[in-house]
């Protein structure tokens, strides 16, 4: 934990920060699918959005509590800036350092109606909540026939690859808890989307986890809405239309994702309709599964490993509901199945040469 | 030389940087001195000396109690002065109780339910806690704890229809035996994953202390063998820290399954620990019931005067088996168990209290056994035959609404029963 410490609040921060992401894996595309909010925009990255949708969040909802390791000072991401002095330490406060703590008195909090925001530092120590989120979160109204609920519970991780984040500042935990009924993951793209995805887990009646794909905190800048609006849980979006084949990826691979369906149009003359899941869990069959049906083809890509990865989900149901449509196996292009490598990194992430491979592969077969 | 050259220069700048350096030489020369360590992590005295803190030279924390095996008080002035009628409904519902398990026991061994665990030993520290606290305390348990519910009300048809999961339980038949909940009694559905709960309450704890005019704490029961797991240090942590009106309730009865207590931990119990994390504790005979409700309420006092958290630990010893899947002769012997079935058993206590005070006759005890073991054989037969839910009842309630990937699974099994519906027990569902 140490080594986290250091990275969190001092080197990880100022990498993030630094200008030159030259080796950077993908190029940011910022959102054109922006949810019709009346009103003024202003100009955010992905952590500003965020801390705008928790200060509308604790502003709605008297009971908001928000908390975490070293949130009060505004969060080793930003997130929570300035939030502490707003609304008090009795309503945004730091916890003992323990995973495991902040997910069960998050579950207490919402249990006796409070709205729990939780933050754990990085996806990677959400192992140690794991019993908490799985075999109580998840469960919670389940076994209880409805008498008691943590609905109001959300979780947010900041999550997957950042350069130079090894094994333990990297990982993308999405399908250890994609096999979990009762709970909710959404991964945003960028700071519109994680704005909204962030209201709406919030005002759920399920308890949610929301994925932050760190790399963007500061990489992607948008015209966010100001006003109060929520994106939809359970629905993914259409970014790009195409007829050759269906990319399918969330969180940073759609920006990957999104550069290759430029290189496959102009090297391969393959136009690709690329899908951003938006929501791991439940997850939107119906526009995945009537993409496929149009291309016959389908490329799935994530930076988790592949095994067991949610991409193996996704690729059995496109399976069994699109098998007569399909004209090539389905494409997996994935983290390997090693943990996340430190120097490694460029070897290890489903690049976009590796994708526009597989693309090439599916339109050969 | 170089450092101090740059002193000098430090000592050269401007007034306020020069009054700066000043003070912290004078404290530099202070913590020189042993007087004032600067430590942010602790409030401590230098020593001179390699200080060691034996675990032995420890003082332990002392068993509070009211009365002696017969029932005599030591002390007149520790009597809570309960009156009659809150005495015999004390002894009603521990009696109501014991009388229960052992039937509930022997209906699991006749392989009428599918699993129980008694309440033997015990009986004192549910009911004494529970009548020191209100109604609206919510409360979060382990499973050894049904007596808190007894207190409440919770009613004999609604113990034993959850134990058959049918129809009219209010958990839909989804948990195993013994895993109660009650929205209306404030007792919040127990799980198996052991300690899970602790963190819970301080949570829900910090939540409602934060609500205007809030005249509820949470107490949180739970084994010494559940303390071991990392949720209870977490829990401990979190509520000392975050000032969480929670009172830790730990029924330390010797066992976890059949580990001894002595292979559990080696410092002063639970309640030794209560120091290390900055809280107060108090250690109670938890075979003694009027000993439980003075503590509890003492506790409970504490908690909503000042926010803070307490461990309140009661002695126990547990006569029963661990549940019906255990035998606990496989690891200690009947010798052991017979005292504390007799002189020290909690029913015996508050008996012989009771019959100095003239308030209990054979009688009226023996007709009452006799009046539950009749509701509860009844009430057996009663619960066998009512249905189990509607099995689609298995799909609801995952999340609050049906998502669209589990109303096509719902309508796969409905499609699947349909074809197939010799091979399901359907006549025992409701439809």
């Amino acid at each position: 934990m140490l080594s986290r410490t250091l990275n969190s609040s001092g080197r990880l921060l100022g990498l993030l920060a630094a200008p030159s992401r030259s080796s950077s894996h993908f190029v940011y595309s910022p959102d054109t699918k922006c949810p019709e909010v009346a009103g003024s925009r202003t100009k955010m990255n992905m952590f500003t959005a965020i801390n705008n949708a928790l200060d509308l969040a604790m502003d709605k909802d008297a009971t908001a509590l928000l908390f975490g390791e070293d949130v009060a000072f505004g969060g080793v991401f930003r997130c929570s800036m300035g939030l502490q002095k707003k609304y008090g330490r009795e309503r945004v406060f730091n916890t003992p350092l323990c995973e495991q703590g902040i997910a069960g008195f998050a579950i207490g909090a919402a249990n006796v109606g409070a709205t729990a925001i939780a933050e754990l530092q990085f996806a990677d120590y959400m192992f140690p909540a794991f019993d908490q989120i799985v075999n109580e979160a998840a469960k919670n109204r389940y076994r209880s026939g409805n008498l008691f609920s943590c609905g109001s519970l959300t979780v947010r991780a900041p999550c997957g690859a950042v350069g130079h984040g090894a094994l333990y500042h990297s990982q993308s935990p999405e399908a250890y808890f994609a096999h979990t009924p009762g709970l909710k993951i959404v991964v945003p793209r960028g700071p519109i989307k994680a704005k909204g995805l962030l209201l709406a887990s919030i005002a759920d009646p399920d308890p949610c986890i929301v994925l932050e794909p760190k790399t963007l905190y500061r990489a992607s800048v948008e015209e966010v809405p100001d006003a109060y609006f929520e994106s939809p849980i359970g629905k993914a979006d259409v970014l790009r239309t195409g007829g050759d084949i269906t990319l399918v990826g969330w969180g940073t691979q759609i920006h990957v994702l999104t550069e290759v369906a430029e290189m496959a149009k102009k090297q391969l003359g393959v136009n690709c309709e690329v899908i951003d899941l938006v929501s791991i869990l439940p997850w939107d069959k119906e526009t995945v599964c009537n993409s496929v049906k149009k291309t016959g083809r389908a490329l799935i890509a994530h930076e988790a490993p592949l095994t067991c990865g949610f991409g193996a989900e996704l690729a059995a149901a496109i399976q069994e509901e699109c098998f007569l449509h399909l004209e090539a196996p389905i494409q997996r292009v994935t983290g390997w199945d090693t943990p996340f490598p430190h120097v490694f990194e460029p070897f290890y992430l489903p690049d976009k040469f590796r994708c526009l491979d597989a693309i090439r592969k599916s339109i050969d077969y | 030389a170089r450092i101090f050259m740059r002193s000098r220069i430090l000592l050269q700048s401007t007034k306020h940087q020069r009054s700066l350096t000043t003070q912290l030489d004078k404290s530099d020369m202070n913590s020189a001195d042993g007087k004032n360590p600067r430590f942010p992590g602790a409030t401590a005295p230098f020593t001179s000396t390699p200080h060691v803190t034996y675990a032995e030279n420890a003082t332990p924390i002392p068993i509070y109690r009211v009365m002696d095996p017969d029932g005599v008080m030591e002390d007149k002035s520790q009597d809570p002065k309960l009156g009659q009628e809150t005495i015999q409904k004390m002894f009603r519902d521990m009696v109501l109780l014991n009388t229960m398990d052992k039937i509930l026991y022997e209906s699991q061994r006749q392989g009428r339910i599918s699993f129980y665990m008694t309440n033997f030993g015990e009986e004192a520290s549910h009911i004494g806690s529970a009548a020191a606290l209100t109604p609206t305390d919510l409360v979060y348990g382990q499973y050894r704890e049904a007596g808190v519910l007894v207190w409440r009300g919770f009613t004999i048809s609604e113990f034993i229809d959850q134990c058959y999961g049918n129809v009219d339980d209010e958990g839909k038949g989804r948990q195993m035996p013994v895993h109660y909940g009650s929205k209306k009694l404030n007792f919040v559905t127990i799980s198996s994953p052991l300690a899970t709960q602790i963190p819970q309450a301080a949570g829900a704890a910090y939540a409602l202390k934060l609500k205007e005019g809030n005249d509820r704490c949470v107490i949180v029961y739970f084994g010494e063998g559940a303390a071991s797991e990392g949720d209870c240090h977490a829990a401990f942590n979190f509520a000392a820290t975050l000032d969480a009106p929670v009172i830790f309730f730990c029924r330390n009865n010797g066992f976890a399954i059949s580990t001894p207590s002595s292979e559990q931990y080696r410092g002063d119990g639970i309640a030794g620990r209560a120091a290390g994390y900055g809280m107060a504790a108090i250690r109670v005979d938890g075979t003694d019931v009027l000993a439980v409700y003075n503590a509890t309420k003492v506790a409970r006092e504490y908690v909503m005067k000042t926010n803070k958290p307490i461990i309140l630990e009661a002695m126990s010893y547990r006569i029963g088996h661990h549940s019906t899947s255990d035998d606990s002769s496989a690891y200690r012997s009947p010798e052991d168990l017979e005292v504390w079935n007799t002189v020290e058993h909690p029913i015996n206590k508050l008996k012989n209290f009771m019959r100095s005070k003239g308030w209990w006759n054979e009688e009226d005890e023996n007709a009452f056994v006799k009046s539950i073991r009749k509701q509860v054989l009844s009430q057996i037969s009663l619960s066998e035959k009512k249905p189990k839910p509607d099995w689609r009842e298995m799909f609801h309630d995952v999340y609050y609404d049906l998502p669209v990937h589990l109303q096509e699974q719902l309508k796969q099994m409905e499609e699947h029963v349909e074809k197939y519906k010799e091979h399901y027990p359907l006549k025992d569902f409701k439809h």
